[in-house]
């Protein structure tokens, strides 16, 4: 529960005006910022900054504007390093660990296709994931393992949504090769002590993945203290542009992975039978990149930076434990996941009894109450957890306790809607 | 944002509307069926079986459903199976393709809408693209059916 003092600092959100979706459209109550985020004005100001002042094809031109707009990419690649601590021991981001994709997904096939064909041999070997993730951290290892006839092994919670030590020991063992887990689950919002799994991951020498698409844009995320080998997540979920996907490894590791694709500007020299890949980044980079999305990333966090992601954390913390409260007070509602609202990192799954999620969303529309419905990319969660559907809100820093107070009609009018008469 | 986007959708879920999600009169295994058929919907997770029984004229004596889905999927189920009663393929086929074409917002022919009956009441589906999928399984599942069945 909150203290008053905590209930008043959600009462109004100074954020809101940064936003212009959120300006213009004041009777919106946007609760689907684990799907994406809003942009702030900061964002669409960079994009279209790029276009107007910097537009041409970075790195291959030798002129001033190709210039600005690689430097539009470079710069954004030293932003985000130092924003999830990829830095050296002198302070300094580690640029060249950034390599730029669409999204998240793209960044973790990306791996299951290089570093997972590198180390996955076939039978004997095992990918470990857990029964949380998104579809996007479980299709590619689950092919890989089909093709290769490696084990998909899976890490599965306890009662209280949590995955053990024990849990942990027991199922990464000496053939694992590959570690991937989610740091926050898409669905339950609950977060992974992916520390404690690396730790285990690398004493079995294993490498360790992470799927950070629900955490970096909530929490503090450190690759330091994480001591993960690879970290993949999402630029839209964080304020940015859709269609930019950030994968951050550690050096030697990116080094020793093949390219996914090629193509141009991702090569050193090519002879008619042979090609010498660039360096890293740019190996794993090929055609023209999203330098006007890589520039509106930067800016995304730029904008993240001067809130300070611990005052982000904080109130959406506390924005989450309303939530989970306003919901688990409601009697025809069960909340999915821990009911300590404080283990929420954004996302609430719900169910209305006897109320199919799809109908729970269509009918919140009608009062401008944005949320999500479905198996949210999970299905072996959902099925793990005993539905085929739930409903799912999520909070960002921008919104506010009205917000929250907004879903709570919502829902009694839903509920008027089926049992009213 | 374009506010007839969503002008539907709280007239759709009403008492009528409701009336056969709460108290549906075809939501029953058809034991004597001659055709029966499964329809899924990927996306919400409905799963409905359909059964219909031909009589020896040819036309649909008796229709039903049994199955999990949401109120639009429920409710368009147990209004089709209204519709068909005394229906030949030909015509049950005609008002399938009468009633996809009305949530798609294709066909606006007053006198066609009409003939659906109760299931007039979804044309606002329309206006609500990711319901449309919903309100079809029932309509589409038959639509196959039958085809078959003429095969």
């Amino acid at each position: 529960m909150l203290t008053d003092p905590q209930l008043a600092a959600i009462a109004e959100s100074p954020y809101k005006a940064d936003f212009p979706l959120l300006v213009q459209n004041p009777q919106i109550a946007f609760l689907d910022s684990a799907a994406t985020a809003q942009r702030p004005a900061a964002v669409l100001d960079a994009q279209r900054t790029f276009y107007e002042t910097m537009n041409a094809n970075p790195l291959r031109g030798l002129y001033r504007l190709s210039v600005a707009a690689t430097s539009a990419i470079e710069d954004a690649r030293g932003r985000i390093a130092r924003f999830i601590g990829a830095i050296d021991e002198k302070g300094e981001p580690q640029a060249s660990q950034i390599v730029f994709t669409r999204n998240t997904s793209e960044s973790l096939n990306l791996v299951a296709n290089t570093l997972g064909r590198q180390v996955v041999l076939g039978e004997g070997d095992e990918v470990v994931i857990s029964i949380m993730e998104h579809h996007s951290n479980l299709i590619p290892w689950q092919q890989l393992c089909r093709e290769t006839g490696a084990r998909l092994v899976y890490l599965r919670m306890d009662e209280d949504f949590r995955i053990t030590q024990q849990e942990i020991d027991e199922k990464i063992g000496p053939k694992a090769k590959i570690v991937s887990v989610t740091h926050v689950s898409n669905v339950l919002g609950v977060e992974n002590d992916v520390a404690a799994i690396a730790r285990r991951a690398h004493e079995m020498g294993a490498y360790m993945v992470v799927d950070g698409a629900q955490s970096v844009p909530h929490i503090g995320v450190d690759v330091r203290e994480l001591d993960c080998d690879l970290l993949a997540f999402s630029a839209h979920k964080l304020g940015g542009p859709m269609g930019i996907g950030v994968l951050w490894g550690k050096a030697d590791v990116l080094d020793a992975m093949p390219p996914f694709l090629t193509g141009g500007e991702m090569i050193d020299s090519v002879t008619e039978t042979d090609a010498v890949w660039a360096p890293v980044p740019q190996k794993f980079e090929a055609g023209t990149q999203d330098a006007a999305g890589s520039f509106a990333t930067d800016a995304a966090i730029a904008y993240l930076e001067s809130l300070g992601m611990e005052a982000v954390e904080g109130r959406e913390r506390a924005l989450a434990t309303y939530l989970t409260d306003s919901l688990a007070a409601l009697d025809f509602v069960d909340v999915i996941g821990p009911t300590d609202g404080s283990r929420h990192i954004g996302a609430v799954s719900f169910d209305v009894h006897g109320v199919h999620p799809h109908d729970v969303s269509s009918i919140l529309d009608a009062s401008d109450v944005c949320i999500r419905a479905g198996h949210h990319c999970a299905q072996p969660l959902l099925t793990e957890l005993g539905y085929q559907s739930t409903c799912r809100a999520s909070v960002a820093f921008y919104n506010d306790k009205a917000d929250v107070d907004r879903l709570v009609e919502g829902l009694k009018m839903v509920w008027q809607v089926f049992n009213g008469r | 944002m374009d506010a007839n986007t969503h002008a539907g959708v709280p007239g759709l879920y009403n008492p009528q509307f409701m009336d056969h999600v709460s108290h549906p009169d075809y939501r029953y295994v058809l034991e004597d069926a001659t055709h029966t058929h499964e329809g899924v919907n990927p996306s919400c997770g409905d799963e409905l079986t359909f059964y219909v029984r031909i009589g020896d004229d040819g036309t649909i004596e008796e229709a039903s459903y049994q199955g999990h889905g949401c109120a639009i999927s429920q409710a368009s189920a147990d209004m089709m199976s209204d519709l068909m009663v005394d229906k030949t393929p030909e015509e049950a086929r005609t008002l399938c393709r009468t009633f996809m074409g009305m949530v798609r917002g294709e066909e606006t022919d007053a006198e066609k809408i009409a003939s659906l009956e109760d299931a007039a009441m979804l044309k606002d589906i329309s206006h609500m693209p990711a319901r449309v999928k919903c309100a079809e399984l029932a309509w589409r599942t038959l639509d196959e059916m039958l085809a078959e069945t003429q095969e």
